[in-house]
């Protein structure tokens, strides 16, 4: 009798075991018609990791950084990697298009989770062949966390752009660039009915980065990335040039639909690289 | 049968929990302190974690820091009703965290005014409903967008206020802890309720700006008191010695930021390296430290 209940037990509290571990729920549902309708999708670590602390210290700055494993040749490269984080309200964090000129399709930046979830990033090659790989984090309240620490601050430096490289750049190899651009970006959930403070989402949409105009990153991203956006990118310095970052902000009405939407500003930046 | 007993048992111990008044102590004549243990707030603490009180005038009543939860607000209440017949005339709100602000209901009154930083009804805006969907959950607690009651005397530089022969001189402070934090200094006895400005045994959190805390505690030092409120640690007779372990935490904690942020580390190699050393000196060093360093790093990235 014992026996057997513990083995009740154990039934039943198996599926809860699962859940707390990540399910793929909302990705088998939702996700994976809406974005990849009668496509196949390998799941492996062969061709992009995936690295995310598995506890988030601050849910509004989970760092997390997707690491290629093949370089990036005209024969051969990675074309584009989503990004998703399942259990939050607007689950793609972006879509990053990469070139071969890119170097390297590894990308590093700060995202919000707003629940335990699964993150996963998919990779497409230039052959087309699609590979997922995935991860789990305990993370609460990223989305409807405060709009940073000090918001006046960040209101003030709104638009400010920085890069950061490494010291020793050699000419024709992969270097990696760090590119921080100040903005809250404001997801529009922190807000309730409660008092004037009311405020609509207000986010940077559109991220394009250049070497001397040849494209290194095409991002389109949403309010997953954390207030002040924070890149680590890779580009192949083959001659003195620019880097250049443009990107533009969006503000929508709703937190979690795109189609009332107003444009924003355009911003534009570069740094003289020479190797 | 049985189950009339249970229920009775839990009737009563819901009324006796309700009617038992809040442990204080008179730790300078008419200022009342309740000192908390640390802890994570939880389903067992409820989130009543902060030091909270009184300061009774010969008018009035101001409470300062309403409680973690209704619960200890009402128990706080009670506690003000024992020791004096004076009615409260102020609820003051040292900043946003709930351990400080759950038990506003409790007080709510026509001859109640809340008074708080000028920014504290922004922060309470965009706070609450992140508390608010997690108080059941996380603190076992039942609170709506009524327990969080916003300021209607906003404090923007200074501002004293009488309790009836006794002048309590309100001092809203730039970014630090958070960026709404309000201090209260009680002319009559010298004693500066710092709240959560200033942590002792209990790491320190930031949630505001670290640059902005170590100026803050510039300007504290210099000053003279006879006693200090922490809002996290026991009571303060040796200012401004007590405040060294958080000042040394803090400027350390930015010291070796800076130098990452030099080197070019990355706010996840920062994460796992910095101030490591201070791990002994500090109760709940686990839950907060992290978390510090991140908001501290992405903070610092961009102070050139």
């Amino acid at each position: 009798m014992k026996l057997l209940h513990k083995f009740a037990c154990l039934f039943v509290l198996l599926p809860a075991i699962a859940l707390a571990e990540g399910d793929d729920i909302t990705w088998n549902d939702t996700l994976k018609s809406q974005f990849f309708a009668g496509k196949t999708i390998e799941e492996s670590d062969a061709i992009i990791d995936l690295e995310v602390p598995h506890r988030a210290e601050d849910p509004a700055i989970v760092p997390v950084r997707v690491s290629s494993k093949i370089p990036q040749t005209k024969d051969k490269y990675i074309k584009k990697i989503w990004v998703f984080v399942d259990k939050n309200p607007f689950p793609l964090v972006g879509e990053f298009e990469f070139f071969p000129e890119s170097g390297k399709a590894d990308l590093a930046m700060r995202i919000r989770v707003n629940t335990y979830s699964n993150i996963r990033a998919i990779a497409e090659t230039n052959d087309g062949k699609l590979t997922m790989t995935k991860k789990f984090v305990k993370a609460s309240g990223g989305c409807s966390a405060p709009i940073g620490a000090d918001l006046d601050e960040a209101m003030k430096r709104l638009g400010k752009v920085k890069f950061r490289l490494d010291d020793q750049i050699k000419a024709g190899e992969p270097a990696q660039a760090q590119l921080m651009i100040s903005h809250p970006n404001i997801t529009g959930m922190q807000m309730d009915q409660m008092t004037r403070f009311v405020r609509k989402s207000h986010f940077i949409d559109q991220l394009k980065v250049t070497f001397n105009d040849k494209p290194v990153l095409n991002a389109k991203i949403d309010i997953a990335i954390s207030a002040d956006p924070n890149f680590r990118l890779y580009f192949v310095p083959d001659k003195a040039g620019e880097l250049k970052a443009e990107f533009s902000d969006i503000s929508c009405e709703s937190p979690i639909k795109r189609d009332v939407c107003d444009k924003g500003k355009s911003y534009s930046q570069q740094y003289s690289v020479t190797p | 049968m049985r189950f009339v007993f249970i229920f009775f048992g839990l009737v009563a111990s819901f009324v006796c929990h309700a009617m038992t008044p809040l442990s204080v102590s008179e730790v300078a004549p008419g200022i009342y302190l309740h000192l908390s243990e640390h802890h994570w707030p939880d389903r067992d603490n409820h989130g009543e974690i902060a030091n909270i009180g009184f300061i009774v005038g010969d008018r009035c009543v101001a409470v300062i820091d309403s409680g973690g939860s209704p619960q200890q607000g009402i128990a706080l209440r009670n506690a003000i009703k024992q020791t004096t017949a004076k009615p409260v005339c102020y609820v003051i709100n040292t900043h946003v965290h709930p351990d400080h602000i759950y038990g506003n209901g409790a007080f709510k009154g026509t001859d109640v005014r809340f008074v708080g930083h000028h920014k504290l009804e922004r922060a309470m805006a965009t706070r609450a409903p992140h508390y608010l969907s997690k108080a059941d959950e996380t603190l076992d607690i039942r609170v709506t967008a009524d327990n969080i009651i916003p300021p209607d005397l906003q404090v923007k530089d200074t501002m004293t206020i009488n309790l009836g022969n006794r002048e309590l001189v309100l001092t809203a402070h730039a970014s630090a802890h958070t960026d709404n934090d309000l201090s209260v200094y009680d002319k009559n006895t010298e004693t500066m309720w710092l709240a959560d400005l200033l942590f002792l045994e209990h790491i320190p959190v930031i949630d505001g700006s670290l640059k902005g805390w170590l100026s803050e505690l510039a300007k504290l030092e210099k000053n003279h008191y006879r006693l200090v409120i922490p809002g996290h640690g026991p009571l303060v007779k040796d200012w401004p010695a007590a405040l060294q372990p958080e000042k040394a935490y803090l400027t350390h904690l930015a010291d070796e930021i800076r130098a990452a942020i030099k080197q070019g580390k990355t706010l996840e190699y920062a994460v796992e390296h910095v101030g490591l050393a201070a791990k002994q000196q500090w109760q709940l060093f686990e839950q907060f430290h992290r978390k510090n360093v991140t908001i501290a790093f992405a903070e610092l990235e961009w102070e050139d």
